[in-house]
């Protein structure tokens, strides 16, 4: 009897790991996060004909640079999870460390930006346009700290001979999740908030 | 037991494990496990086990029920006459702020999580939540956040007292608790309008949002993967479905409303512009952003009613659910309609016409699938044999009741009516038929009907109908002159009014009204006393019930299920009980390898605990005392290391044998 049963329906139909299920989740969630800092900045933008001009204080050439590092690091992070899923130690704190060095170098990239906008007079409390901005891009960037204190943590971890292919692929699953996640959240900032002020028409 | 008997537990066959023989294993970390501890307070404090947890959001829920119940009784009284000065103005405002925050964030959703806590692992024949230590978290972080939002009042007894008074960015503020109404409309909440309340409020919210969220999210993860063999989703229980609904809507809403709370703390301590004026802020925004998270809540506070009342009908009427996928069908529709509404809260805001005429269509849309749940709720009555037992005499009151809240709603869809009828006491009647005639009377039924479940034992006596009879009309005395107030243009937030505009008879008999309606609450909480004091044992099923929870012993054991069931139909226990042969529940073989049982653990309370300083700190530091930044720093760091810990000293886990045991 309970054979047939359970050769009818087994369990839950959504085959999915707990714990990543709970990342997607997390991530949806996040969507919503960033979805209204995006939005606030954008009907901020150009709320009134004197408003601010990003041109003023933007530097194409290092934002594009560090997006590039960061769209980088989630090719690493790939490289990464497929190490474990082969239960490649070594590949992959190889990989990981690459993924925490470039992880730094956007960190260090957005630290630069932060203090060469405040020394040209945006500040928080300059005008809405440094509102949204910083609060945004500062938002984002402790994701970015998060997601290299949580490889740090890792890739520590890996040396104390408790990871194995098995159950830590899942782990380190998540983490590229968020990792890839945080990296798709920069592209849609740096299109919605950069490069939008180099369109012309828009002005 | 073997595999083809058809019972699944009683106490008989199978007594309760003695978890003191098993002894506490050492973590990663080290330590000590806090499992099968003999200490009462380290248990609960450590507990991972969703039956407890529920039962502690429902004691904490009750409390402050009571509190902003006693908030409301003294907002009554203050209106009762014209002119009265029981209360000072700003008095009044800090009560009907905190009255409103309470019962919404403090008192329902808590006790909606009482339920989906207690219930939503028992009906899909799981063993627990899927994450215990993360559920255990969410309710320590609601217990801070509810500390922290309480703790103006603190601060405001110190300050009539004459022993504080705030300096720094609010120096010379005097409203120390909440003072701008539950929304929190900017500009109002600027430093230069209101005090250090408004902080408190701010992170208040904050550490009461992140424990939604995480709840919510654990939520949705258990009931996709954590169902028994057979339990398909459309096999579920209605409150089960509604639980999914609900915590889907947390998952997406209350982002929008944690932005905007981080841009309002922003604004506050750190000088942005968001909301300020001065600055090029829109206060509008702050509309905006609090509605699309405000209207989902409302549907995150009322979809939960619906499935209790959805479980109970079907009961005490001996009858399916009339219509089941339809009713599971319109509360998803709903809770997705629940997003495109939100401005219906804003058409005096000057939205446009064809944003007005659009957010109305959507709100009388939304009444459709409400509409079709009313009538399924009636079809399972129809031809039933209905028994007036203390639940179905709750239930029966709420469809009604509810009902009147709904047409009251539908009035306010109509741009032009609602321009009238906005930020009067028309307002205040509407959202309390439904909170009140709708909620709170599901949950009081859900209570009469689940408490001998959670504590094992049954009510005694009839005090239940007297509950029955002064709360609803106490409602109806309080609530339903307040149609006619509102229509006679007497505003909300007021807080007293001269003679001689026709609004001092209504404002009495609302008044007399709530008293009656205090008293039922009252009889209610003897009556839950009584039930915990001198009931008689409830066995496994007392009210012949339809759903896997009653199948399991009353309290339910620690393990839930010794064997797991192997679901055939919907309705389970029913089908169980009188189905046909093919349709009785079955079980799993373990094997012997016993039912894999969570550890306890500190670190989420350590965790949660880290968010009292670091929302007193912030607060404290906006009413000028010294060294307060630090203080929220160190919170963080409790925080952090509280994380840190836990994901360190690993789930753990052991087996437990009530068959080995038995034997």
């Amino acid at each position: 009897m309970s054979d047939t049963v359970r050769q009818e329906d087994d369990h839950g139909s959504l085959v999915i790991n707990n714990k990543k299920l709970l990342m997607w989740l997390f991530l949806g969630s996040d969507c919503m996060f960033f979805g209204t800092l995006i939005s606030t900045h954008l009907i901020y933008r150009k709320l009134y004909p004197e408003s601010y001009d990003p041109l003023l204080v933007f530097d194409l050439e290092l934002t594009s640079f560090s997006t590039f590092i960061l769209l980088m690091s989630s090719f690493l992070m790939a490289l990464a999870v497929s190490a474990m899923h082969k239960g490649e130690l070594k590949s992959f704190r190889r990989n990981t460390i690459g993924v925490i060095f470039f992880g730094l170098i956007f960190l260090a990239c957005q630290v630069y930006e932060f203090a060469h906008f405040t020394n040209e007079g945006l500040t928080l409390s300059t005008n809405t346009f440094g509102s949204t901005f910083y609060m945004m891009t500062g938002t984002h960037g402790v994701h970015v700290a998060i997601g290299v204190f949580w490889l740090i943590s890792l890739y520590f971890y890996s040396y104390t001979g408790k990871m194995d292919a098995h159950e830590s692929a899942v782990d380190i699953e998540v983490a590229g999740l968020y990792w890839h996640f945080v990296d798709i959240v920069w592209i849609i900032i740096f299109t919605a908030v950069y490069l939008i002020e180099y369109i012309p028409g828009l002005n | 037991m073997s595999q083809t008997e058809t019972e699944i537990l009683t106490p008989s066959t199978i007594p309760s494990t003695e978890t003191h023989v098993l002894k506490p294993e050492r973590s990663q970390l080290g330590f000590m496990r806090p499992d099968h501890s003999r200490s009462v307070i380290m248990d609960w404090l450590t507990t991972v086990d969703h039956k407890k947890i529920g039962i502690m959001y429902g004691a904490i829920a009750l409390f402050f029920l009571l509190v902003g119940g006693v908030e409301a009784l003294i907002i009554r009284t203050q209106l009762a006459i014209p002119e009265n000065d029981l209360i000072s103005a700003q008095r009044y405002n800090q009560l009907f702020t905190m009255h409103g925050t309470t019962m919404i964030f403090l008192a329902i959703m808590p006790l909606n999580a009482a339920f989906f806590n207690f219930l939503v692992p028992l009906q899909i024949g799981a063993r627990d939540v899927a994450f215990p230590r993360i559920n255990s978290f969410s309710l320590w972080a609601f217990v801070a956040g509810a500390i922290v939002i309480n703790f103006g009042w603190v601060l405001q007894a110190l300050q009539v007292m004459g022993l504080f008074e705030a300096g720094g960015p609010t120096a010379g503020m005097t409203d120390l608790a909440p003072a701008m109404g539950w929304f929190g409309y900017a500009p109002l909440t600027g430093t230069n309008f209101t005090g250090a309340g408004t902080d408190f409020w701010i992170m208040g919210l904050q550490i009461l949002g992140i424990a939604s969220l995480s709840a919510a999210m654990n939520f949705v993860v258990t009931i996709v993967n954590m169902r028994a063999p057979g339990m398909k989703m459309m096999r579920m229980p209605v409150f089960t479905w509604m639980t999914l609904v609900v915590s889907l809507l947390i998952v997406f809403a209350f982002p929008a409303i944690t932005i905007a709370l981080g841009q309002l703390m922003f604004d506050r301590c750190f000088g942005t512009n968001f909301f300020v004026v001065a600055g090029g802020g829109q206060p509008i925004l702050w509309q905006h952003l609090f509605w699309i998270f405000g209207h989902p809540e409302v549907y995150i506070l009322v979809l939960p009613a619906m499935g209790i009342i959805s479980e109970i009908l079907p009961v005490f009427s001996k009858k399916p659910l009339f219509g089941y996928s339809i009713v599971v069908f319109s509360g998803a529709v709903i809770g997705f309609l629940g997003f495109a509404v939100w401005s219906h809260h804003m058409f005096t805001t000057g939205l446009g016409k064809v944003a007005t005429a659009a957010f109305s269509l959507l709100t009388m849309a939304i009444a459709v699938p409400t509409g079709v749940k009313i009538f399924n709720w009636v079809g399972t009555l129809w031809g039933g044999r209905v028994r007036f037992s203390a639940p179905m005499i709750f239930s029966l009151g709420f469809v009604w009741m509810f009902m009147m809240g709904g047409f009251s709603g539908i009035m306010h869809s109509s741009a032009p009516a609602d321009a009238q009828q906005q930020d009067s006491y028309f307002v205040i009647a509407h959202f309390h038929y439904v909170a009140i005639g709708g909620i709170f009377l599901a949950v009081v039924a859900g209570i009469y009907f689940w408490l001998p479940k959670m504590i094992g034992k049954m009510w005694k006596g009839k005090l239940s109908t007297w509950v029955a009879i002064f709360s609803t009309v106490g409602l109806n005395v309080t609530f339903f002159p307040m149609h006619f107030l509102g229509l006679l243009g007497m505003p909300r937030r007021t807080h007293t009014y001269l003679e001689g505009f026709g609004w001092e008879t209504y404002n009495l008999v609302c008044t007399i009204g709530a008293y009656i309606l205090a008293f039922g609450i009252l009889l209610l909480v003897i009556d839950i006393i009584r039930c915990f004091r001198n009931g008689e044992p409830a066995g496994n099923d007392p009210w012949d019930a339809r759903t896997l929870e009653w199948a399991t012993t009353s309290p339910p054991q620690v393990y839930n299920f010794a064997k797991t069931p192997i679901i055939p139909a919907r309705d389970a226990l029913w089908e169980d009980k009188y189905g046909p042969e093919n349709r009785k529940i079955t079980h799993e073989d373990d094997h012997g390898h016993g039912i894999h049982m969570p550890s306890q653990s500190w670190m989420p309370f350590i965790a949660a605990l880290g968010f009292i300083p670091v929302g007193l700190g912030m607060s404290l530091m906006q009413a000028g005392i010294p060294y307060m930044g630090y203080v929220a720093i160190f919170g963080l760091l409790v925080l952090g290391f509280g994380i840190a810990l836990w994901a360190i000293e690993g789930p753990g886990g052991y087996h437990m044998h009530p068959e080995v045991d038995a034997a």
